[in-house]
């Protein structure tokens, strides 16, 4: 191609995309931004929650109830007074930003039921959880049992497609059925035995939220997010061609496994407010919605974490408004965002065409 | 010269079925090795081999002078997979993005260095595409797609290119040009491995054939291959070597 052909072809380029480009990207950094800012909000929320007794917290504290109170006598809710809604609102905040930036490359390497399967295990390990806690006396985190099933499976899992064909939908189906029913067995077998919300696991509440959880969902998402930023680079080239990453001497296997084992941390996380068996609709519906209308893969992982932000937001406020799951609630506003955006690049689509 | 590539009695099966049997060839620094064979005759498992993506069952392979299993230096490997190539998949990707990847064999955990932008921004021009760098390599034509994917490969500054079938469903004009490029990286002394199902075209380019139908049938110059009645006794016909002139 000729020097000025070339030099053309950029003056076009920047013609048609330049500032409208440049627009986008500050907007989208904007958009993440105001995410980071909302997110570490919530972070500082669960950590003045946690510490309330000691003296310049519960200062803190104190402030921040008027501030509930306040909220609610604007809206006209009663809802911001209660500490338990804003540690709900915290886990959903986080599962928002977490759940999008794994689910960029679960989505992308066509992985997405292992999002579903993990959520299944999950559940045995709440189930486990339950009858040892009935039955020992033992007065430990469900979630933390979950944590530990959830990772146990997710090494299972990958254990599996190794020795299988990759990432074959019936190793996976059988690890998802499976964990299952061994739940609903172990919950059958120990029925009666303790008062806990099984129901709330399944289809997510508000209610489930308990102070442990949404502290073990802050501590997740610091890991989560400080893992997929070590490891970003890698996660992507493996992603995009595998192939070539293990002929750059990558080490797939390694990176394959703390993908699904941080899967698994989301998931667990995020069962408490969307329910195991819609868990993995955040790992995949936001992350679909941004493919829709990305120009990269980083902006990918930008707008799959601002519409996972909007989907909870707005999901909170229809579960809150109507007196809905939230986990239903969240997902239904997803699948919203999501088809609004296939109108959205649709639309733009025909946009840029006819610039001809 | 030295050797890049060091096969010595390398055997692999698949289960039961044997794709590759006792195959010892080397490929020298500077060379562009041709790989042909008839359809399912092993080529792609033996270039497998060479890079260590299957382990032989029998034999030994060597890269760069080191035995296949200490080998850690992926960035002198370039390689472009047939699926690569055919992936019609929706990841938004840049171009950029795509060819930064071959900057991860060298970089560790931390940011991209002024450097690896560097080497990212020239490959993109040493391959005719910079008037590309912001758009999807989903959206690039076939022929786009290959050179965005050298690019990567020159990125990590390779001294060994391996292609396996690169221009599968690029239209004969783009086609060229890319063998071209090929010529020309060859000439500034990158050694090449491409697998090509047009033997005519590998005839005019390779300097070096390898012919195998799960055995080795030729390993030479191309002259000396042209002369032979290997291709015929691989793919079992009586072939003969088409040459292009455009």
């Amino acid at each position: 191609m000729s020097g000025s052909s070339s030099a053309d072809g950029e003056a076009a380029a920047e013609a048609i995309e330049g500032p409208g480009r440049g627009l986008r990207r500050r907007a989208e950094l904007a958009g993440v931004g105001l995410t980071g800012i909302v997110a570490v909000g919530m972070l500082g929320f669960l950590l003045l929650y946690w510490a309330q007794d000691l003296p310049v917290a519960s200062d803190l504290y104190a402030a921040f109830r008027s501030l509930g109170r306040g909220m609610d006598a604007a809206f006209g809710t009663n809802v911001f007074r209660h500490p338990i809604m804003w540690q709900s609102m915290a886990v959903g905040v986080l599962v928002g930003v977490v759940a999008p930036l794994v689910g960029s490359f679960l989505v992308h390497r066509e992985m997405a039921l292992i999002g579903e399967t993990l959520a299944h295990t999950a559940f045995a390990g709440v189930a486990v959880g339950i009858l040892v806690t009935s039955s020992t006396g033992w007065n430990g985190s469900l979630l933390l049992v979950a944590l530990a099933v959830g990772i146990l499976g997710a090494l299972a899992v990958q254990w599996l497609t190794e020795r299988t064909d990759a990432y074959g939908d019936v190793p996976i189906a059988i690890m998802l059925s499976g964990s299952f029913a061994v739940g609903t067995l172990i919950i059958s077998y120990g029925d009666g035995l303790t008062g806990v919300n099984v129901e709330g696991f399944l289809f997510g509440n508000l209610a489930v939220v308990t102070p442990e959880g949404a502290r073990l969902m802050g501590a997740l998402s610091l890991i989560v997010v400080a893992g997929v930023a070590l490891t970003y680079k890698q996660l992507l080239f493996i992603t995009f061609d595998e192939q070539a990453a293990r002929v750059a001497r990558l080490n797939v296997t390694g990176y394959n496994t703390l993908l699904v084992v941080l899967t698994a941390v989301v998931v667990v996380g995020a069962m408490q407010v969307l329910g195991v068996i819609l868990v993995a609709a955040m790992l995949v519906v936001p992350v679909a919605a941004a493919s829709q209308v990305a120009r990269s893969f980083r902006e990918t992982m930008y707008l799959g974490v601002i519409f996972g932000q909007l989907s909870v937001l707005g999901g909170f406020a229809v579960s809150i408004g109507f007196g809905l799951p939230s986990g239903g609630s969240i997902v239904v506003t997803a699948i919203a965002v999501y088809l609004a955006s296939v109108v959205g690049s649709g639309s733009s689509v025909t946009a840029v065409s006819a610039h001809g | 010269m030295s050797a890049i590539v060091d096969l010595d009695g390398v055997t692999f099966a698949y289960g039961d079925t044997v794709a590759v049997r006792d195959v010892s060839l080397t490929v020298e620094a500077g060379d562009f090795l041709g790989l042909v064979g008839p359809n399912g005759s092993g080529k792609t498992t033996l270039l497998h081999l060479m890079l260590g993506l299957h382990e032989a069952d029998e034999g030994s392979v060597e890269l760069f002078g080191r035995p296949i299993e200490e080998f850690d230096d992926g960035g002198r490997i370039g390689y472009v997979s047939q699926k690569a190539t055919s992936r019609g998949g929706a990841m938004p990707v840049t171009v950029r993005e795509c060819v930064t990847m071959g900057r991860f064999a060298h970089a560790g955990r931390g940011r991209l260095s002024e450097a690896d932008r560097t080497a990212v921004a020239d490959a993109i021009e040493t391959v005719g595409i910079g008037d590309l760098t912001d758009r999807l390599v989903s959206e690039l034509s076939g022929g786009q797609k290959q050179r965005a994917y050298i690019a990567r490969a020159l990125a990590s500054d390779a001294d060994l290119l391996a292609l396996d079938e690169p221009t599968v469903g690029v239209d004969a004009e783009s086609r060229d040009a890319f063998y071209a490029l090929l010529d020309d990286l060859n000439d500034e002394g990158i050694t090449i491995i491409l697998i090509e199902h047009d033997i005519g075209v590998v005839t005019d380019r390779a300097n070096r054939i390898a012919c195998i139908n799960t055995e080795l049938y030729h390993h030479g110059d191309t002259e000396s291959f042209v002369e032979s009645d290997a291709l015929a006794e691989a793919y079992g016909t009586t072939g003969q070597v088409v040459h292009h002139h455009h």
